[in-house]
């Protein structure tokens, strides 16, 4: 039972408020019709499947509604950050201590590791 | 009113003057379960306050606050989780989303103020929803009451994590609230139509041990 | 009724509050303050069970949960029973009843024990696996002896009389464990006042306290937990759960605890004040830190018969003395690796019974409480162990000898030694369960002979659960976790004055598990390693030798640490023995993963309140007053329920279903009959993007549809696959009422937001669920207008108000909205009113319609009537893999939409586009009176050998009564290019019905009727 960060209504909510919607940044082809059967394939079936940092598209269902994205590590079950759509995540597999972007989201998430209650 | 505003969306008034007698959406679980009297170990106490005027309101909050403030009397609660009452404690509106507050009045005025809004509103990006026959405000006062929400809901209803001014969607047994924290003392349940009688049975149940009464 | 064990004085009992119970039919006598498994020992009952496998006598041989042998089955009526129950943590409680889970035809005498005297032979490990597995048709026959043999108690046949509940909590602080260490950090994190919630699965907090020597400020350490928890409860940032164990820690500091709230008081929970108590509660806590203040199990020696009654742990021998005033027997040999253990003979000592000798491994043992049990004349053999225990159905010696622990073997002679009771000690494991169950995998210290917990983000541990021991380093290890945890929430904790405790010197263990025999493990009588599912040493050896390297696959082959014990007192001699015949250390070796939960929690307490009427929520519309009284029969749709048919009861008998329906469908296609359909799922879409964000999530064109019109339209996912359907009027031109399917209201409204915030934030539209709001009565038949007419002010002429129109006006006096649309091919209104006003327009349609015999029917004559007009139902005749060309709906595609919309472009993938894809028709049967079954699976040729080719399968299927014949719909490989064909539908009775390709529809081909 995770404990989520909802980057929109700034405070750790129980996992049963969301649903996870798959992986994140899989972005719909601009030109549908310009993508052979393979390219519109592999947006529509292949998904990656790390072990380690995976960026999780969630929304908060019973809640504000609204989509975001989270980094979590599919190890540990660790949530590295939650942050909104169209920003940029900090923890990638190329920078597992973060870092990676500025992140907004990144205050929250130390309140998150604290332990403190927004 | 703006003649783009008349012709784009389709105001409807769903309620009438006319004397037609209403089922609030509880109707039905008042003479399935009863309605438990209070009794002298009371320690939680359930209302319903039917046929209330319940507006979805959309849009940016920069968009909506200053006509919020100027015909509801106050100003849009723009942080998460924010309750705001007028001075009457008639009139509220609350934080749902970034983009979304639902406003609850007394019955009648729902429509006068949507149209009043869209008015005041105009050519704005935003969406004014009448829900108010699809879900029904029930009170919760009681010293038990805290914990009979505990046994309800997974949000943390704490008064060190819950103050006054709160309120929130969250999950209530196997279905959903919009909880809140209008006074010290007194809880609101917003609750959908469908899933009303289910909410009352569970409280009854769950409210057992606290002898709880419903008040009609 | 007299209790030989039972001191004359001493222990926290209440003397003067005596207790009948029984166990296994015999009345015995104990007091207030026991638990069953003290009783049982104060009245000198040896054997409590028949062990799993061998079916050998069990004692009991630990004081708390990790017994592995008193695990009863409470209760004295069918509705009480109770399985699972360790005796060691059953409050006693006057009446009780309690039977052992095992043994036939009773414990003292047991047929199966024979098998258990040929012994390992014939049950080896992986027995189960060897034995039993072929031929697999017979596992099932096998199993029920298995398991009757099994001994882990029965369900009962008869309803919980209980009722149970769940409490959602939330604190900063979660302290697991109410001994010294969990004591100390309560108190400091309190101070704090952070919110704290202390739980102890004991009757009694306090822990090892209860039974401790040491003094704490120079007073009994029980005053000092009766202080602190004093302190404690007077706090109101604090809760205390005694009688509640934390079974399962779960992601991001998740525990779930399982409180016992009556069961120490009797067999149901007696109601308070006239109101129905809950016996068990779930507590769903998420913590801000959590302090695993668990504590140890002490690990007894592994050597041969160390499983007849009388042999003990050395801590409970202790616990039995010091807490209940129960000593276990009357002559003691204790064998330990370690100075703890010594305790167990000087409270034997000073509660006046013999203390035959002491075995210790170490061969210069020298501390404190060696000292002192030498200064008592305590008979000290060094170097030595217990090898083998005498004795049948109780200890009556023991035999001794020096053993070489390097060189694994006995050296020496053997001397036996005359005793009733053996305790033993082989040190303490760290209770590292919970840690576990995080996935953090536990790492061994050597300079402890230890497992400690590795620990995730947000959890810390003190005092024995990190191999901290000495009670004053336990007390400040705790204080300074509490603390740290409360400071870590964001709480500033004050530091606690702690008590002043002794330091008492302690000489150095030694590594001991398995005790060396004279005769190699594999000949030697049987040593136990997990006493509740009979691995012994031998059957860990025949493992290794047999190629199970893995301790995951040792455990599964030899079920180590299964069943409701989980290893507490055996895995880590298992392991260790593991180690030895692999040639390994144990760290090399591992541990296995413990999981939740820690012990066995009733179903009660994990369902709580959500059983029986308060299973699932149950929606109703605001008609559902009126259907129930008029007797409907209703079908669930998602968490709804509908009204299915409504029976008419015809000279005192009510209808059957088919005639019920059959009577609807008439009612319907010749006068006028009317449907509750406010359960379809309704979406306000209101902005100037409404229009362009319609035509790119429905498959069909929305740019010209006016206001005061109603389209039908088709939602696919992007893999071209029909996932729901529905009709969206045009109120303005900026605002759109969509409506979904039931069951998909909830997934279509989040498919909108997810499109709308994910891809197209750009468009400005907004949706807003309006599905409660309204009510919805579908009026149709070829009187509907008639009938209408009578109550509303919306001109129905025909012209002015056409098919596919929708107006607003009042109907019986309340504003409405009225949609022209057509799901059963008639002529059909949906009158929408704000559903506070549903009943009175409902009831006003029935006292007009008297005259027109205006018929309520239900969701079955919705289906046949749709079904004869070929309109398709999503999640019927579509599953996920069907594309709006499978289903014959080109019409309702737009090819040439400028915004290549969501699912257009997988209709081209070369696998959507095969021509002989499983296409919509609809099915004649040959003979009319039939019905085919839905699901019935087509085939072109019924004489093709087994397996056929199947070409489709029915996906709805139903009697007419206009066409006074059975018909279907079915999807079949390329069937569309196909009518006029005959096909096959095999049955499982043998049967084979024919049937014909036909058009999907059935009735009014040129949708004439919906027209008029």
């Amino acid at each position: 039972m995770f404990y989520i960060h909802c980057p929109y209504c700034g405070e750790l909510r129980e996992e049963e408020e969301f649903h996870p919607k798959g992986q994140a940044h899989i972005a719909r082809p601009a030109d549908p019709t310009a993508c052979t059967d393979e390219e519109w394939g592999d947006y529509l079936f292949f998904r990656d499947n790390p072990r380690g940092i995976h960026h999780e598209l969630w929304v908060h269902a019973v809640g504000c509604r609204k989509f975001f994205n989270i980094t979590r590590h599919t190890v540990s079950y660790e949530i590295l950050e939650t942050f909104k759509m169209g920003e940029q995540p900090s923890f990638t597999t190329e920078h597992p201590q973060g870092g990676s972007a500025e992140s907004a989201t990144r205050q929250a998430q130390d309140a998150l590791q604290a332990g403190v209650h927004a | 009113m703006s003649n783009t505003a008349v012709e784009t969306v389709r105001t409807f008034d769903t309620r009438t003057e006319a004397k037609i007698p209403l089922e609030s959406p509880l109707a039905y679980a008042y003479r399935r379960s009863g309605a438990p009297a209070p009794t002298a170990g009371s320690r939680a106490t359930l209302r319903e306050r039917p046929f209330l005027g319940h507006l979805i309101l959309r849009g940016g909050a920069i968009v909506l606050d200053e006509a919020v403030r100027e015909l509801l009397g106050v100003s849009l609660p723009g942080e998460p989780q924010g309750l705001v009452h007028d001075a009457e404690g008639e009139r509220s509106i609350q934080w749902i989303s970034p983009d979304e507050w639902l406003v609850i009045v007394p019955g009648g005025e729902e429509f006068a103020l949507e149209n009043r809004l869209r008015e005041a509103l105009a050519d704005a990006h935003f969406a004014i929803s009448n829900v108010s026959g699809g879900q029904t405000l029930v009170e919760l006062e009681g010293e038990a009451a805290r914990e009979l929400l505990m046994k309800s809901v997974i949000y943390d209803v704490n008064p060190s994590h819950f103050p006054v001014g709160k309120g929130v969607t969250t999950v209530f047994a196997k279905t959903t609230v919009i909880l809140r924290r209008p006074s010290e003392s007194r809880w609101e349940l917003v609750v959908r139509r469908s899933f009303a009688d289910y909410t009352y049975r569970w409280l009854l149940d769950a409210g057992e041990a606290y002898g709880i009464s419903v008040e009609r | 009724m007299s209790q030989p064990n039972r001191l004359g004085q001493g222990g926290r009992i209440e003397r003067s509050r005596k207790l009948t119970f029984t166990f296994n039919g015999k009345r015995y006598q104990g007091h207030a303050g026991d638990t069953l498994a003290s009783a049982l020992l104060a009245n000198g009952v040896d054997i409590v069970n028949r062990s799993f496998k061998y079916s050998r006598p069990r004692g009991i041989v630990a004081a708390g949960a990790e017994e592995p042998n008193a695990v009863v089955q409470l209760g004295s009526t069918e509705s009480g029973q109770v399985p699972n129950v360790r005796a060691t943590q059953q409050a006693l409680f006057e009446g009780l009843e309690a039977r052992s889970t095992n043994g036939w035809p009773n414990v003292q005498r047991d047929m199966m024990s024979l098998v258990g005297k040929l012994g390992g032979k014939f049950m080896p490990p992986g027995f189960y696996y060897k034995t039993f597995m072929a031929p697999a048709s017979l596992w099932m026959t096998y199993e029920k002896y298995i398991r009757k043999s099994a001994g882990l108690g029965r369900s009962p046949m008869e309803n919980d009389p209980d009722i149970y509940d769940h409490l959602h909590q939330h604190c900063e602080v979660l302290v697991i464990g109410a001994g010294p260490a969990g004591l100390a950090a309560a108190l400091a994190a309190a101070r704090s006042g952070a919110r704290v919630i202390l739980v102890d699965e004991q009757e009694e907090m306090g822990g090892s306290l209860l039974d401790a020597r040491e003094r704490l400020d120079g007073k009994p350490a029980t005053q000092w937990v009766a202080q602190t928890l004093k302190a404690l409860a007077g706090m109101d940032n604090v809760t205390l759960l005694p009688r509640t164990t934390a079974n399962g820690y779960h992601d991001h500091n998740f525990v779930t605890l399982h409180e016992r709230r009556t069961e120490h008081l009797g067999e149901t929970a007696a109601p308070l004040n006239g109101r129905r108590q809950v016996r068990s509660r779930m507590h769903r806590v998420r913590a801000g830190r959590v302090v695993l203040a668990t504590g140890t199990h002490e690990r007894p020696l592994v050597y041969a018969n160390n499983d007849v009654p009388g042999n003990m742990v050395a801590g409970a021998v202790s616990t039995y003395i010091r807490r209940y005033g129960v000593v276990p027997g009357r002559r003691l040999v204790l064998s330990t690796s370690n100075d703890h253990a010594y305790r167990a003979a000087l409270d034997w000592l000073e509660s006046g019974r013999e203390v035959v000798a002491i075995a210790d491994a170490r061969s210069t043992p020298d501390g404190e409480l060696v000292e002192q049990a030498r200064a008592q004349g305590i008979r000290i053999i060094t170097g030595s162990a217990v090898i083998e225990a005498k004795g049948d159905t109780r200890v009556s010696g023991a035999r001794v000898a020096k053993v070489d622990l390097d060189g694994f073997r006995v050296v020496g002679g053997v001397e036996t030694l005359e005793c009733d009771t053996l305790a033993s000690s082989g040190g303490y494991s760290p209770v590292i369960h919970l840690a576990s169950h995080t996935g953090a995998r536990p790492t061994w210290r050597d300079d402890l002979l230890a497992f400690l917990p590795t620990l995730v983000k947000g959890v810390s541990v003190a005092g024995g659960a990190q191999g901290v021991f000495a009670t004053a380093e336990v007390l400040k290890d705790g204080e300074t976790a509490g603390r740290q945890a409360a400071g870590e929430a964001g709480f500033e904790a004050p530091s606690v004055s702690l008590p002043k405790v002794a330091r008492r010197r302690d000489g150095a263990a030694c590594a001991l598990y398995q005790v060396p025999h004279e005769k190699p493990t594999l000949r030697a009588p049987k040593q136990f390693v997990d006493l509740q599912n009979d691995v012994t040493a031998a059957g860990i050896e025949l493992a290794t030798r047999e190629g199970f390297e893995s301790i995951e696959h040792v455990k599964r082959y030899t079920a180590m640490g299964f069943g409701t014990d989980q290893g507490k007192l055996g895995n880590i001699n298992g392991m260790a023995i593991a180690a030895r015949c692999l040639d390994k250390s144990i760290p090399e070796v591992g541990t296995t993963v413990f999981r939740p939960n820690y012990t066995p929690v009733t179903i009660g307490a994990i369902v709580g309140r959500h059983c029986r009427e308060l299973f699932d929520p149950e929606r109703y519309t605001a008609m559902h007053q009126w259907h129930v009284e008029h007797g409907a029969e209703f079908e669930d749709v998602g968490q709804w329920k509908r009204p299915w048919y409504f029976p008419r009861k015809i000279d005192g008998k009510t209808e059957t279903m088919h005639d019920a329906v059959a009577r609807e469908c008439r009612a319907v296609r010749e006068g006028v009959g009317i449907l509750d359909a406010s359960t379809l799922g309704k979406i306000d879409i209101q902005g100037p993007d409404a229009r362009e964000f319609l035509g790119r999530v429905y498959t069909n064109k929305w740019a010209k549809l006016a206001p005061g019109r109603v389209r039908y339209g088709l939602m696919c996912k992007d893999d071209g696959m029909v996932f729901d359907d529905g009709t969206t009027s045009c109120l303005g031109e900026n605002h759109f009422l969509m409506t979904t399917t039931t069951g998909g209201a909830a997934g279509v409204l989040e498919w909108l937001e997810l499109w709308h915030q994910t891809e197209w934030p750009e468009l400005q539209v907004y949706f807003t669920s309006v599905t409660d709001h309204w009510a919805t009565m579908t009026v149709t038949g070829p009187e509907a207008r008639k009938l209408l007419a009578e109550l509303t002010d919306i001109d129905l002429d025909r012209e002015a108000f056409q098919f596919m129109d929708w107006r607003e006006g009042t109907v019986a006096d309340v504003p409405a909205r009225v949609f022209r649309i057509s799901f059963t091919g008639e002529l059909a209104y949906e009158i929408n009113v704000q559903a506070n006003y549903a009943q009175h327009v409902w009831e006003a349609l029935f006292a007009h319609g008297e005259k027109y015999d205006l018929t309520p029917y239900g969701t079955e004559t919705m289906h046949v009537l749709r079904a004869e007009k070929g309109f398709i139902i999503a999640g019927q005749e579509t599953d996920g893999s069907v594309t709006p060309e499978d289903l014959g709906m080109k019409w309702c595609v737009g090819y040439d939409k400028p915004f290549s919309w969501i699912g257009q472009r997988a209709l081209t993938r070369q696998d959507t586009a095969r021509t002989d894809r499983k296409q919509l028709v609809g099915l004649k049967p040959k003979d009319p009176k039939v019905v085919l079954e839905e699901g019935a699976q087509i085939v072109l040729d019924p004489k093709h050998a087994i397996p056929m080719p199947m070409v489709g399968h029915v996906t709805s299927s139903y009697y007419s009564p206009t066409l006074d014949s059975g018909f279907a719909l079915a999807v079949v490989k390329g069937g569309q290019q196909k009518m006029g064909e005959t096909v096959y539908l095999p049955m499982a009775d043998g049967r084979t019905h024919e049937a014909e390709i036909v058009s999907t529809i059935f009735i009014d081909p040129k949708g004439e009727r919906q027209n008029v």
